[in-house]
């Protein structure tokens, strides 16, 4: 009654219709650009690590991963420390101006980045942050800090409130009982919503562009210039790509019963 | 649902979210309004220029405002095309999930795979992927005898971001679906069953109403997401050929990071997130609404 006739079928073309562009590009990363422009070839026939090889050397490619990951981690931390609070304060208290302010988080989540580029480098510019991790990461707090608002909300109110009440009792001071009871009981709402941060600062391009320019590159911007600058080099690009596929495909398995919760800001 | 209790103290709370957010988004939109009513020589030198920029977007006429609502249009076309799409391929999708057992959590991991890689390295595998010379989709299409280059031609153009989007996010769709099925208890299931009930039947009694919401969330996220396209597009066509998939966000940011044209910019961008807001709040009050319909319901029964 559960499932619909010709199911198997319908799901596996839509897997393979989802697999065939990323094997492609798999692909492709072992492949010599020789192989690639000259022939048609289904695998790779002389497979080659070059491409890879070439990134792990070249400062100039690999420094864009280390740029990247440096604003994805000041991020998730600052958006997890700074929304957990926030959290508690929305799953357990009403108080003045607690809806509109649940909305205006909700719509900053959806506004759109190309308004918020020209404003972020000039603010950024005139504090002196500009080309450096903290711009990027202080940009993207502003879909990040809603997200893991809204994550953790539903996890904390998961958490029964005689908890809170007997811990008071108890003699824990707000302090205490946030570190030492609250933050271990909802240890796995935080994983998740530090992994639904890193992934979106990590798959946003335009701000990150924007906001550096040779110190705190990210590997995507490193991708969109070296490649045409030096002709297409088909293989690098391909394997460059494949690199920064990695974290999320790595930590999916830990999330997957919570993929849809995250997408959702926490409305499922 | 939990009663919670009045405490204003609370804010002491939301305040470094309330500030952190408002540095990032209140901060930069102040700068936006200050640019939308001054015009600029160069050289910082800047005069009041009123509400000039916004006649001037909003005049189809002019040449900004041309471009404007041909960016717009052409952008509610794609988002209605995608939704279209997404949204029963994604309910298809989630409906042929199987039960239990490693194959769903295999099934959740690849669904999941497209929405965890970067939106410009997405542009990169569908511009791979579709050229003729090195792609296979490319190169197939071709060499089936229909001619396909997604450079040149504006139809070829637009399927291959289409396509592309139902690639990246129908997964989005799908899992949302999916978790509001699982939602149901089997119970129901066995009711329609002693019912005889058709499968179409259980769909549209059973398991249609159950998905309302996840749908609501689903359509609002991609609509918005959608609306301010921008990484993809750029990557794989340049907003090209000529201006055929030059999206809002496309524009806007070529009129004020291309062009520095800082008043101009700012107008669309006030426009652009006036529309986002009122969207999203017409979305956030049927979204609520149907969340309080919901729970009195279940309080009757």
């Amino acid at each position: 009654m559960h499932t619909i006739p010709g199911r198997r079928i319908i799901l596996l073309l839509f897997l393979i219709f989802l697999l065939l562009p990323i094997y492609w590009l798999v692909n492709m990363s072992f492949k010599t650009n020789g192989e690639i422009v000259s022939t048609m070839t289904l695998w790779p026939h002389a497979p080659t690590l070059a491409n890879y090889t070439r990134i792990f050397t070249d400062e100039s490619w690999y420094s864009g991963y280390i740029n990247s990951l440096k604003y994805v981690i000041i991020n998730t931390i600052l958006s997890i420390s700074f929304a957990l609070p926030a959290a508690y304060a929305f799953s357990r208290y009403r108080f003045l101006g607690d809806k509109h302010l649940f909305f205006w988080l909700l719509s900053n989540r959806m506004a759109p980045p190309a308004v918020f580029a020209l404003p972020f480098f000039n603010l950024y510019s005139a504090i002196g942050l500009f080309d450096t991790p903290w711009a990027v990461a202080l940009a993207h707090c502003l879909f990040n800090v809603p997200l893991a608002v809204w994550i953790l909300e539903g996890f904390v109110s998961g958490v029964p409130r005689e908890i809170d009440e007997t811990a008071f009792l108890d003699g824990y001071s707000f302090p205490k009982f946030f570190i030492k009871i609250l933050v271990p009981l909802i240890a796995s709402g935080i994983g998740v919503a530090a992994f639904f941060c890193f992934m979106f600062s990590w798959v946003e391009l335009l701000l990150a562009r924007t906001l550096t320019s040779v110190n705190a590159k990210p590997i995507s911007a490193v991708m969109t210039r070296t490649v045409s600058a030096s002709g297409m080099d088909w293989g690098l690009l391909a394997a460059a790509g494949v690199l920064t596929i990695i974290p999320g495909a790595l930590v999916i398995w830990f999330v997957r019963n919570y993929i849809a919760r995250g997408f959702a800001l926490g409305r499922v | 649902m939990m009663d919670k209790t009045v405490n204003q103290k609370a804010w002491f709370l939301v305040l470094p979210v309330f500030l952190i957010v408002a540095f990032s988004a209140v901060l930069p939109l102040m700068t936006v309004v200050n640019y939308s009513v001054q015009d600029t020589f160069g050289n910082n030198q800047f005069f009041w220029n009123g509400v000039g920029w916004f006649k001037e977007l909003l005049d189809p006429s002019s040449d900004l405002g041309g471009r404007f609502y041909a960016s717009l249009a052409r952008n509610l076309a794609f988002s209605a095309i995608i939704l279209a799409i997404e949204v029963p391929l994604g309910i298809l999708v989630a409906l042929s999930m199987p039960r239990d057992g490693w194959r769903v959590a295999a099934c959740l991991v690849i669904l999941a795979l497209p929405l965890l890689i970067p939106w410009n390295v997405v542009g990169t595998i569908w511009q791979i992927f579709g050229r003729p010379d090195i792609g296979l989709l490319g190169y197939t299409l071709n060499h089936m005898g229909i001619d396909y280059n997604y450079v040149s031609n504006e139809f070829d153009a637009w399927a291959t971001v289409i396509v592309m989007d139902v690639w990246h996010w129908t997964s989005l769709v799908a899992l949302l679906c999916y978790a509001g099925l699982k939602s149901i208890p089997d119970a129901y299931y066995q009711a329609a069953q002693i019912d005889g009930a058709s499968r179409w039947a259980v769909f549209r009694a059973i398991q249609l109403p159950k998905l309302n919401r996840v749908l609501l969330i689903g359509v609002l996220l991609r609509f918005m997401d959608s609306f301010m396209i921008y990484t993809e597009p750029f990557v794989v066509t340049g907003g090209g050929p000529g201006n055929s998939t030059t999206f809002v966000s496309i524009e806007l940011v070529k009129i004020a990071l291309g062009q520095f044209d800082l008043g101009k910019a700012a107008a669309l961008s006030l426009v652009y997130n006036i529309i986002v807001l009122i969207v999203c709040w017409i979305f956030y009050t049927v979204m609520t609404n149907v969340g309080v319909d919901h729970t009195k319901r279940e309080g009757a029964v």
